[in-house]
């Protein structure tokens, strides 16, 4: 069994599975999640002290502002920082902005979203896994333990799995028909969508490779330039 | 057998393209009826079969990575965990905290007993060498006292008593969470934070004695001191119980055994927290505030600790109504 596949058994028989995301997606989600709930809580305190006090600076005379909307203006940045994760965790089944750039998402043990609960504990231990700073223990532990994960996760069962979006290309791949089988054009289509990111020598010579294992040696692959290869590749895939 | 397999790939392609936009739909809905579950729970038997078939015929492709998402997807859908609501948050502070306390009530009693060791020996400690004040208080604090001053006089004319209560609640919330999850710790991390707890209380208390203003902290402390103290001995007997999990587990495995307790305790580590909020609330607002007298302190930390008394045993809210017979 793959270690970085989570398998649990399916209640149809056929096993379920997600490809777990390891330490460096967890702390791309986190950096950018660190950010937008930093910049939010900034951009409010900035705010409502400029609109309350007019400066940046605790009014020291005149009239002082009352107790509620003192409380407003550094109680909110205290929510955005504190809440941010459990808040958005559950309003977006287990992601969070960051998780969602980093394409990672939370799921329970038994693959499904996390719950209330769940959710709520995994950030209350992140009060352990960030010490003694920088979340040197939730990222040690996410190395060593088996699926990657951090005490937090351990404490929720919960994991942090990689979210695939299949594209609704791959679904209409039945539709279409061509001259080789369904592997190869499958192969074919895999190669032009990723076309315009490849080099030009890097997918002339994939591509050439591809021409000469279905149709043999006798191909004039070698001969066709860029926009034939493309071309010929999408004959194969059965585009029309 | 090759053409046989792109016939099934194109017959079956625009159902999974149905079921995909079907899940889109069952993700953003937080409740289902009876018969979109029905028919979730049939799509996702189709799509078993289905997967089976593409991992089988075609392995690696495309078409088979976008069944697997899809079934990894619906199966996220139907495995959720089912909300209760209002009536399920009642449920648990009803049903579950009371179990949840009870068993805990041994671990709670000895870690009163820990504190109030610690308090004792701290104060011993500093009434036989006062010097050893420095090492537990700033030197403000000290200087404060040294002249006769408590260091939270005044405290509502610097700091408003909001921002005061959101400061120390958010403080007292840290302390007691920490106080929890470092039981992760084989309980190491709980013991010496009710030690040290223990210990700067009655540290304290002996060097605000050795000035004459014991009596004023007590009456500083007393109107928020009894819940938070007591919600601290909670922490400290819930972070016991996650180093016994470990210990000595109750499960197949460690790991298990540490899921399943910290599961149980997590609705009494919510209410801890609501607790805070409200002793936190005291203790920006009536604590420092001259204008409340001795007794009304005391009448105000007494009823909120049996408010949550009455929290911790499920008393606080009203029972379900029973059939007659």
């Amino acid at each position: 069994m793959d270690p970085e596949q989570y398998t649990i058994p399916g209640i149809t028989g056929v096993d379920v599975s997600w490809s777990i995301a390891g330490p460096g997606s967890r702390s791309y989600a986190f950096i950018i999640d660190w950010h937008i709930r930093v910049v939010l809580a900034l951009a409010w305190l900035v705010g409502a002290m400029l609109f309350t006090f007019g400066g940046l600076t605790w009014p020291t005379s005149g009239a002082r502002p009352g107790a509620s909307v003192v409380f407003v203006v550094f109680l909110v940045p205290l929510v955005i920082y504190f809440f941010y994760h459990p808040v958005l965790e559950l309003l977006l089944r287990g992601q969070s902005p960051g998780k969602r750039m980093a394409g990672v998402r939370v799921v329970s043990v038994n693959g499904g979203t996390p719950g209330v609960s769940a959710v709520l504990v995994r950030n209350v231990f992140r009060l352990i896994d960030c010490l003694p700073m920088l979340y040197f223990v939730g990222l040690v532990t996410t190395f060593l333990s088996a699926q990657r994960v951090r005490i937090g996760d351990m404490a929720a069962g919960t994991l942090l799995v990689i979210d695939e979006r299949p594209p609704p290309q791959s679904l209409e791949l039945g539709a279409a028909e061509g001259e080789a089988d369904f592997a190869t054009r499958d192969l074919a289509e895999q190669i032009l969508e990723r076309w315009p990111a490849l080099g030009l020598d890097k997918r002339a010579a994939i591509a050439r490779a591809l021409l000469k294992k279905t149709h043999g040696s006798a191909t004039d692959a070698d001969a066709l330039d860029d926009d034939s290869l493309r071309v010929r590749l999408a004959a194969l895939a059965g585009r029309r | 057998m090759k053409s046989s397999t792109a016939a099934w790939v194109h017959a079956r392609a625009p159902a999974w393209r149905a079921l995909a936009e079907r899940i889109a739909r069952l993700k953003r809905h937080r409740t289902l009826s009876i018969e979109e579950a029905l028919g979730a729970v049939e799509a996702y038997r189709n799509l078993a079969r289905d997967l089976a078939s593409a991992r089988r015929l075609v392995p690696g492709t495309r078409t088979a990575a976008a069944l697997e998402a899809l079934f990894t997807q619906l199966h996220a859908t139907l495995s959720r965990h089912p909300s209760g609501g209002w009536r399920g948050l009642l449920s648990v502070l009803r049903d579950d905290v009371p179990v949840v306390t009870r068993e805990l009530a041994p671990r709670i009693l000895w870690m009163g007993v820990l504190m109030i060791a610690s308090g004792a020996a701290g104060f011993w400690l500093i009434a036989t060498y006062p010097s050893l004040i420095n090492l537990i208080a700033s030197e403000e604090m000290i200087q404060h006292v040294e002249e006769g001053k408590l260091w939270t006089d005044g405290l509502v004319n610097v700091t408003p008593s909001s921002i005061l209560s959101v400061r120390i609640l958010s403080n007292n919330i840290m302390v007691a969470l920490f106080a929890v999850c470092s039981g992760f710790l084989f309980g190491l991390g709980s013991f010496y934070l009710m030690l040290l707890n223990g210990l700067m209380l009655g540290a304290t208390f002996a060097f605000v004695h050795q000035h004459g203003l014991a009596e004023r902290l007590f009456e500083f402390v007393i109107a928020h001191g009894m819940v938070e103290l007591s919600v601290i001995c909670l922490a400290g007997a819930m972070g016991t119980a996650i180093a016994d999990s470990l210990i000595r587990p109750t499960h197949g495995t460690r790991r298990e055994s540490f899921r399943w307790c910290v599961r149980r305790l997590a609705p009494l580590m919510g209410l801890c927290a609501a607790l805070l909020v409200g002793a936190g609330v005291i203790e920006g607002f009536v604590s420092p505030d001259p204008a409340f007298p001795l007794a009304s302190r005391i009448a105000i930390g007494i009823c909120s600790w049996f408010l949550m008394v009455l929290a911790l045993s499920g008393r606080l809210l009203p029972r379900r109504g029973r059939a007659r017979s």
